[in-house]
């Protein structure tokens, strides 16, 4: 592992430096690797799943283990407490020796804290994994929501639209947005998705928009820049004639992704959506589901996006953070995240950046019961600029979110 | 408290004793530390309201924000569900204390009262919640049970019933966590109350038991659970993590919508937040003020009602007791089987809807979650205790202090006690965090301690200074006359006879410390994880089976000093009869 490092140290010395600020050199790993020593790194990640947690307390012991950082796992209901915690420490005054280290981040989060000063960086590029990252194969990892990431953020796994059903209740389900309205019209009540501006409730908005859109191409540019009403008319039409038909007819949403889990279960609903294409498997493997779940994916493709970490402008171990970062970027980092049995996010790695015996981790690992393979799942497609999304949350909740 | 007031407590009395020097402080130090925090706080939190925050480029004063507010087409109806639901989830619970007290203190089925108060308080709101939504749900356990052989449903009907924009589920779920704080506060009451007299008399005199009841014993005690009334009102209306379970969500009270105006990752919506909470501020203090006008109409009307002199119908008398008896036995029973519930759950393999049980039991979620709770458990102790006990020392401190000197400042500056419990959390924690970061305060156990004491304090002194007050102070002077010190009056004396309100006190107050989560995570800058950070946390996730095993864990924790608060003085006092009643 340290021979490797050393190797990827050599490629990314040639990057030119940039101005850092305060904090530790990332082009001069060996220093990075010095500072980290004895380091407590406090990483801010949401704490809602055991099936991550325990993937995320494998990285703390392995870190510890090998380069003598603590990883503490503050464990979020809401990544915004982890926002509200460095904004309140800027409003203080406390520009060094933040408590957040690291914070499991992406889009609008990002976004704000990126265009507010709070965040520490460019950094992730000059980390000795990014070797295996190939930003031209897969753009994700270096724009987040359209927003380009410059370094600020590094990526550690994929994630991307699916939705699953009972197919002991629903053997064919539809599979494009005018097909699940005309499903939802004949089983009334049987389909939810999470109140916006809940992640996966927007996202599904935006998966809407995506197929129902005269012309997706303008979603990539901010919405100032687009015809907002013609683009999203077909959207507000069909999520009309939608939301009559959801559960509890929309008049009441479920609160969070993980409460759709419980409702299939409970057999409340037949179909939902996910943004963890191995969740369906996890929640099976934890007595959450049947294994009659099984998951699709519509015909014209589904939205797929990349999670960062990011560390705060404040950060009391920068260093640390940057090692904990790099370890979550290595090949058996991120083979071990894939497996299912584990976790089951795809990689943000390319392959064949990798030498064979790295391929060989992911080339091995089995798919989970009900996960599709990768070719079932398609090229992800991108996600709106965050603008969209914004704007899409605000409309939605004017006409849905408050009905009289 | 006023500034004379300290001064003349200042006044030295009695130098002779060092408890008799410190003591005159103890007053000023215990209002400085519920007050400083959430003076701070609000303070804080009305410079976001007035666009007042350099940190997110907020630098000049104008009320634009508020009028970003009044613009935002959801607000009458969160407001008229904050107000609504805290004005019903408070008459409810009222109303069945009352008609249960009426109607059944004294008999052998007021002691199974009792004895079912510890357990239901020490469910922590957000798992009380939780087991109710289980319970009512359309994929509920009354609906499983029933299914499919009574009601035909193979699958659960699409009806409205948990989350319903009336926040009727809302309002149930309050009224049956507040029942058990509000009896708790009336049996405190009656211990002093001395009804016992009262009812020979009324009964001697001809009136039906809650006739009399109501016409001799209530005003005495409504007298001294007023204050508990309004901490409940202020909380009902506020409450957060209730609300998301069983409230409604389009929209949601104003409370849960300035919670995720904070959250928004649109950073400009915090100024909205905090224009927000100082709305939710005002909307208690009218209330309240709305509670106190209704208040006074209610004592003249029964007044007039007394003084007639009815002696009450024997079939409403016993309609009554049915009713109160028929609603409290209702209200517990939702508590216990939602927590049965969840107990059942944290064993379940696959529990489908319509199996009243699950496929299979399995101490798997146990093994996998019981590892983890061990160090959040001590953590919770410890905060817990030391709280407590630094909330215990201090209110008794205050009140002998009270009463040694012969004054009672508290009565013209109680009110200052309630603002931690009035002032709602979202409206001065925020604030609050920027002040203990400015201090370097943050971040550590002792921080912690320092804000779970603002909310301790209060409830503590609350569920203490009537019955201290209450204390026939007739003793004292006859332990004095044979020649005791305060002091010992006080160790032998006082706090012997005080002792069952002693110790409900600090019980209630280490579960409020229990059940603390916003000051945890933000003044522990989540560093601090205890049960209830942990639990919130995993229930984001949503799986019942977590959600037991954690709810038992908090539950568990605040439960075993309200037994030792029922049982300890039962067994000191078993040769003492005659204190055991107080």
């Amino acid at each position: 592992m340290i021979r490797r490092l050393v190797a990827g140290l050599a490629a990314t010395a040639l990057l030119a430096s940039p101005a850092m600020g305060q904090g530790p050199d990332p082009a001069d790993w060996d220093s990075v690797l010095a500072e980290a020593r004895g380091q407590t790194v406090f990483w801010n990640a949401w704490g809602g799943s055991t099936t991550i947690n325990d993937y995320i307390a494998w990285a703390a012991h392995e870190v510890a283990d090998r380069y003598g950082v603590t990883v503490t796992h503050v464990k979020l209901s809401d990544t915004a407490d982890a926002v509200s915690r460095v904004i309140a420490e800027k409003a203080a005054g406390k520009d060094e020796g933040g408590a957040v280290d690291l914070i499991w981040i992406n889009g609008e989060n990002f976004a704000a804290m990126k265009e507010q000063g709070l965040l520490f960086g460019p950094w992730a590029w000059d980390l000795p994994n990014w070797a295996y990252v190939d930003p031209d194969r897969n753009p994700a990892v270096v724009s987040d929501f359209t927003v380009p990431t410059d370094g600020f953020e590094a990526p550690w796994s994929m994630a991307q639209v699916v939705f699953f059903h009972d197919t002991a209740r629903e053997a064919d389900p539809p599979r494009s947005m005018p097909a699940l309205l005309d499903w939802a019209r004949a089983n009334p009540g049987r389909f939810a998705f999470p109140q916006p501006p809940d992640f996966l409730g927007s996202t599904f908005l935006k998966q809407a928009l995506l197929e129902l859109t005269p012309d997706a191409s303008v979603l990539q540019t901010p919405v100032a820049e687009a015809d907002y009403d013609a683009a999203t008319a077909p959207l507000w039409t069909f999520l009309e004639a939608l939301t009559p038909n959801l559960w509890r007819g929309g008049v009441a949403y479920p609160q969070s992704g993980p409460r759709l889990i419980q409702l299939m279960a409970d057999a409340e609903i037949d179909i939902a959506p996910s943004f963890d294409p191995n969740e369906a498997s996890n929640a099976i493997a934890n007595f959450e589901l049947p294994d009659s779940v099984q998951t699709y994916v519509h015909d014209g493709g589904t939205i797929g996006n990349a999670s960062f970490v990011a560390i705060p402008y404040n950060a009391n171990a920068k260093a640390g953070a940057m090692v904990l970062a790099n370890l979550l970027m290595s090949p058996e980092a991120q083979a071990r995240k894939q497996d299912p049995a584990v976790w089951g996010m795809g990689t943000v790695l390319s392959m064949d950046r990798m030498p064979p015996e790295d391929r060989a981790r992911f080339e091995t690992l089995e798919l989970g019961i009900a996960t599709l393979s990768p070719e079932e799942l398609g090229q992800p497609l991108p996600e709106p600029h965050p603008s969209w999304m914004t704007r899409l949350e605000e409309d939605w909740i004017a006409r849905f979110g408050i009905a009289e | 408290m006023t500034d004379a007031a300290t001064a003349r407590l200042a006044r030295p009395a009695s130098p002779r004793r060092v408890t008799n020097r410190l003591l005159p402080w103890a007053p000023a130090l215990t209002l400085a530390a519920m007050l400083g925090p959430v003076a701070a706080g609000l303070l804080g939190t009305l410079g976001p309201a007035l666009g007042w925050m350099p940190a997110l480029g907020g630098d000049s004063f104008g009320v634009s924000v508020f009028a970003d507010l009044f613009a935002w087409p959801g607000l009458s109806r969160a407001v008229a569900l904050s107000v609504g639901a805290g004005l019903a989830a408070t008459a409810l619970s009222l109303v069945i204390v009352v008609l249960i007290a009426a109607g059944w203190h004294g008999s052998r089925s007021f002691s199974v009262v009792e004895r079912a108060l510890s357990p239901l308080l020490s469910v922590p709101h957000a798992a009380a919640a939780f087991g109710l939504a289980f319970l009512i749900a359309p994929s509920g356990w009354i609906s499983r049970a029933l299914s499919p052989w009574a009601t035909g449903w193979e699958v659960p009907p699409d009806i409205l019933i948990v989350q319903d924009p009336r926040g009727i589920a809302l309002i149930m779920g309050l009224v049956s966590k507040e029942v058990p704080f509000l009896m708790l506060m009336t049996l405190a009451a009656l211990a002093q109350a001395r009804p016992g007299q009262s009812r020979t008399v009324a009964r001697a005199l001809g009136y039906r038991p809650v006739t009399g009841w109501l016409k001799t014993v209530f005003p005495q005690v409504y007298r001294q659970i007023r204050l508990p009334v309004y901490a409940v009102l202020a909380f009902s209306m506020s409450v957060v993590d209730v609300a998301i379970i069983l409230g409604p969500n389009t929209p949601p009270p104003l409370s849960v919508q300035v919670v995720r105006w904070m959250n928004d990752p649109d950073l400009a919506l915090r100024f909205r937040a905090a224009a927000g909470a100082m709305l939710q501020l005002a909307l208690v203090i009218g209330t309240l003020g709305l509670w106190r006008a209704a208040e006074a109409t209610v004592a003249h009307l029964g007044r007039r009602w007394t003084e007639r002199g009815g002696r009450g119908h024997a079939a409403v008398d016993r309609g009554l007791r049915i009713a109160g008896l028929g609603l409290g036995l209702a209200s517990a029973l939702a508590v216990f089987a939602g927590l049965s519930g969840l107990l059942l759950w944290s064993f379940a393999g696959l529990w489908q809807f319509p199996d009243a049980l699950p496929d299979a039991l399995t101490l798997r979620n146990w093994q996998r979650f019981g590892p983890h709770l061990t160090d959040s458990v001590i953590e919770t102790l410890l905060i817990g205790w030391v709280t407590t006990l630094l909330a215990v020392g201090l209110t008794i401190a205050c009140l002998e202090a009270e009463h040694r000197h012969g004054l009672r400042p508290a009565s013209r500056a109680l009110w200052l006690l309630y603002l931690p419990l009035i002032v709602p959390q979202v409206a001065f924690l925020a604030g609050f965090q920027t002040l203990a970061l400015s201090a370097g305060l943050d971040g550590g156990r002792a921080a912690v301690i320092v804000v779970h004491l603002v909310f301790v304090l209060p409830y503590v002194f609350l569920s203490l200074a009537d019955p201290w007050r209450a204390w026939d102070s007739r003793q004292d002077r006859i332990a004095r006359a044979l020649g005791a010190s305060p002091d010992r009056v006080l160790w032998s004396v006082r706090l012997p006879m005080l002792l069952r309100p002693v110790l409900i006190a600090a019980a209630v107050g280490f579960a409020v410390s229990v059940g603390q989560y916003l000051p945890t995570l933000l003044v522990g800058a989540g560093r601090i994880s205890t049960l209830t950070t942990d639990a919130v946390a995993l229930a984001s996730g949503g799986d019942r089976r977590v959600i037991g095993v954690y709810a038992l864990a908090q539950t568990l924790a605040a439960l075993a000093p309200f037994l030792l608060a029922l049982v300890l003085p039962r067994v000191i006092w078993r040769n003492r009869a005659g204190v055991r009643d107080g």
